[in-house]
């Protein structure tokens, strides 16, 4: 075992067990959310992930985008097959440890990574030119300024550099392996690409070349998955679990709180006692109606929100927020990922007393954003990773109205009127059936 | 035209008779002179094809959409649980509403409080109508019309239901053009989520003059909705462009039964 291999190991356990750290972190984060029993209807599940997530369906949508995305999609889940052989050779000094054991089909299989990596390339200076020349309106709403814009492009210099360093170690190593005797690889990109730029080199050039473009392709890949806890990017890892998770009811049916059930069969029940002292459970954590924090939300919800790419595909077709509202979906998502972050990071710190002053309603998210929402579902009907914006704005109303009474005063004349006249308008409900004798 | 025969549950039930639909009026379809109309034209086409169905009159009441819809769920479970004993009182098992959100609430969010209905929406009664051939119609002044369909949001988006107004409409020899927006893609009219009832918060642009403009630009005689909140929304919307004397928003119950001479 050489030293490189020493630093190699030390490197990419050093990676492994940080990402680790961070997943455990992000993990806890969503379990500051309220239970919810998604575990049921497994097949339908299983079915829903495979159709949206693997299968990307409704990618489709946007076909130009989804052709583009297919192929880092793709690369990026064949390369896995490459990393692995980077891995046994950084550990154990091999050289291309896979090609004698799989012979011809090796050489289709690096080819089909190179002809891939090209074409994520290609998209890679795709989607740089949308974010940055282009200027796609998505991708330049007001909620992705600053650190959101940052991180999208960090993505792709990423993806930019790393298949750089795949092309400059499969060329330079193309030409090392003739030059000392062999037949060439075969490989369909860098058979023919590395003597073009490599083979008027040095050989100890090619040498440093193509240990850069080895090295550099891993410390990529490493730094990827380090930066990924940090980024928007973690939707590689969610998608999965997020769409298996993910509402199978109708679309327009929300949820029944059984809180408020409890209170209302009481209040209808003609042989309730209301003077009964209701059974005390001492442990029992006061019930909130509805969302002020990410700790009322469900850990969908929390899942939801660290699922998200924050690709916008919600808020370019809110009605909403196209018609200049304050409303954005993808920032309700972003506001909830970034408090849970806050209140996770601050209780690991000091504990369930944390209290930081703030909330996820008012401090992140406006009531002005909550009340232009037309519950239309457009956002949900548009989440490529079938994320609900919905759920959470529903939730946040919900507490606006049930503990604070708070609402615009046109919607509290509305509960009014539907209480006192069983209609949303001023109207006696002994006149609901005149319509018959109108002419 | 004559009378419109619309049994209520109270007369039937004293008569011992149980209706094969239940007729859910609506708020709206109740209460406002441009649903009433809706409401009218259905019955009409019940009639013409002697459903067996009645209303529940001055029984009826909000279904709790838009209170819940506003944050207020114990508003909504106290109006759910008061339906549930009146429409489980009359036995009832299948519900017809001309109204979205009343048909999303009772399809869907009544069965977990116990109010379990079989509900359809009424372009997908017609739809049976029609199919059975109970009901016939030539396309009469439609023929030739160019015609676009407004989705409602509580019946295509949020129950995926898409073909039966269309097939409904593609009976009446008319030309129907989609919108750029449509079907599970289509913009809401901007009056769902309790909006109707409160004025929208700032922004640059009414909801419904976007969707308006997205409906003109393919030219139609008509807009057709399933839905008394979005007929409020794209007629304001209509009118917003000074289109009223060349674009009508008519609800797909009021075009069959026109069309049918009813």
């Amino acid at each position: 075992m050489t030293i490189s291999n020493i630093i190699f190991i030390i490197v990419f356990l050093g990676a492994l067990a940080f990402f680790g750290f961070k997943v455990k972190q992000i993990i806890a984060n969503i379990k500051l959310g309220k239970a919810e029993n998604r575990f049921d209807r497994k097949s339908e599940r299983l079915k829903t992930m495979l159709r949206v997530a693997l299968g990307q369906s409704k990618m489709r949508a946007r076909p130009i985008a989804a052709i583009l995305h297919m192929f880092i999609y793709v690369a990026f889940m064949i390369t896995q097959i490459e990393l692995i052989e980077i891995i046994i050779d950084g550990a154990t000094g091999s050289h291309r440890i896979f090609q004698p054991m799989l012979g011809g089909l090796y050489t289709f299989t690096i080819s089909l990574i190179e002809v891939l990596s090209l074409l994520a390339l290609v998209a890679t200076i795709a989607f740089l030119s949308r974010r940055n020349l282009i200027k796609l309106p998505r991708f330049v709403k007001s909620e992705m300024n600053g650190w959101p814009k940052l991180d999208g492009n960090i993505i792709l210099y990423l993806e930019f550099v790393l298949v750089i360093c795949i092309f400059t170690m499969n060329g330079a190593d193309e030409v090392l392996h003739v030059r000392s005797g062999h037949e060439s690889y075969g490989f369909a990109i860098s058979s023919w690409m590395g003597p073009m730029f490599f083979g008027g080199m040095e050989t100890t050039t090619l040498i440093i070349l193509e240990r850069v473009g080895w090295w550099g392709h891993i410390i990529m890949v490493l730094t990827f998955l380090c930066y990924l806890p940090f980024s928007k990017h973690l939707h590689i890892i969610w998608a999965f679990p997020n769409t298996y998770f993910s509402k199978l009811r109708p679309m327009g049916q929300f949820t029944n709180m059984e809180s408020v059930t409890n209170e209302v069969k009481l209040m209808m029940d003609p042989n309730a006692d209301p003077y009964a002292v209701p059974a005390v459970d001492p442990d029992a954590v006061p019930q909130k109606f509805g969302a002020k924090d990410v700790e009322d939300l469900s850990w969908v919800n929390i899942l939801n929100a660290y699922t998200c790419t924050e690709c916008g595909r919600c808020t370019s077709e809110c009605p909403a927020n196209i018609t200049g509202k304050k409303l954005s979906p993808r920032k309700i998502m972003m506001d909830v990922r970034d408090r849970a972050e806050e209140v996770g990071a601050g209780k690991r710190k000091e504990g369930d007393k944390f209290n930081d002053g703030k909330s996820l309603l008012g401090d992140f998210i406006t009531e002005e954003e909550i009340w232009a929402c037309t519950s239309c579902n457009a956002c949900v009907q548009a989440c490529p990773v079938n994320i609900d914006p919905l759920e959470i704005i529903m939730d946040l109303r919900r507490y606006l109205v049930m503990e604070e009474s708070k609402m615009p005063s046109e919607l509290a004349t509305m509960n009014t009127n539907i209480e006192n006249n069983q209609a949303p308008w001023q109207f006696s409900p002994s006149d609901r059936f005149k319509w018959k004798d109108e002419a | 035209m004559g009378e419109l025969r619309v049994p209520t549950m109270a007369e039937l039930a004293a008569k011992g008779q149980q209706p094969d639909v239940l007729f859910w009026v609506g708020c709206a379809g109740s209460f406002d002179d441009r649903a009433k109309k809706i409401t009218k034209a259905l019955v009409k086409i019940l009639n013409k094809c002697d459903v067996n169905f009645a209303v529940l009159g001055a029984e009826e009441s909000c279904t709790g959409d838009p209170a819940k819809r506003a944050g207020n769920e114990f508003l909504f479970q106290m109006q759910a649980m008061m339906n549930i004993q009146v429409l489980d009182g009359y036995e009832i098992k299948k519900i017809v509403t001309a109204c979205p959100h009343c048909f999303n609430t009772l399809k869907n969010e009544y069965p977990g409080l116990g109010g379990k209905y079989e509900v359809i929406h009424h372009t997908q009664l017609i739809q049976d109508l029609f199919d059975s051939g109970k009901l016939t119609v030539e396309g009469g002044t439609f023929k030739g019309k160019k015609i676009t369909f407004h989705d409602p949001c509580y019946l295509g988006r949020a129950n995926g239901v898409y073909e039966a107004p269309r097939e409904i409409l593609s009976k009446l020899d008319a030309e129907l053009v989609e919108m750029k927006r449509c079907k599970a893609k289509g913009l809401c009219c901007g009056a769902g989520g309790a909006q109707m009832f409160k004025e929208a918060e700032k922004g640059d642009k009414e909801i419904n003059v976007e969707r308006t403009e997205e409906a003109l630009k393919t030219n139609p005689n008509i807009i057709a909705t399933g839905c008394p909140f979005c007929n409020t929304m794209m007629t304001d919307g209509v009118k917003n462009f000074n289109k009223e004397n060349d674009v009508q928003v008519l609800d797909i119950a009021e075009m069959i039964a026109n069309a049918a001479d009813l």
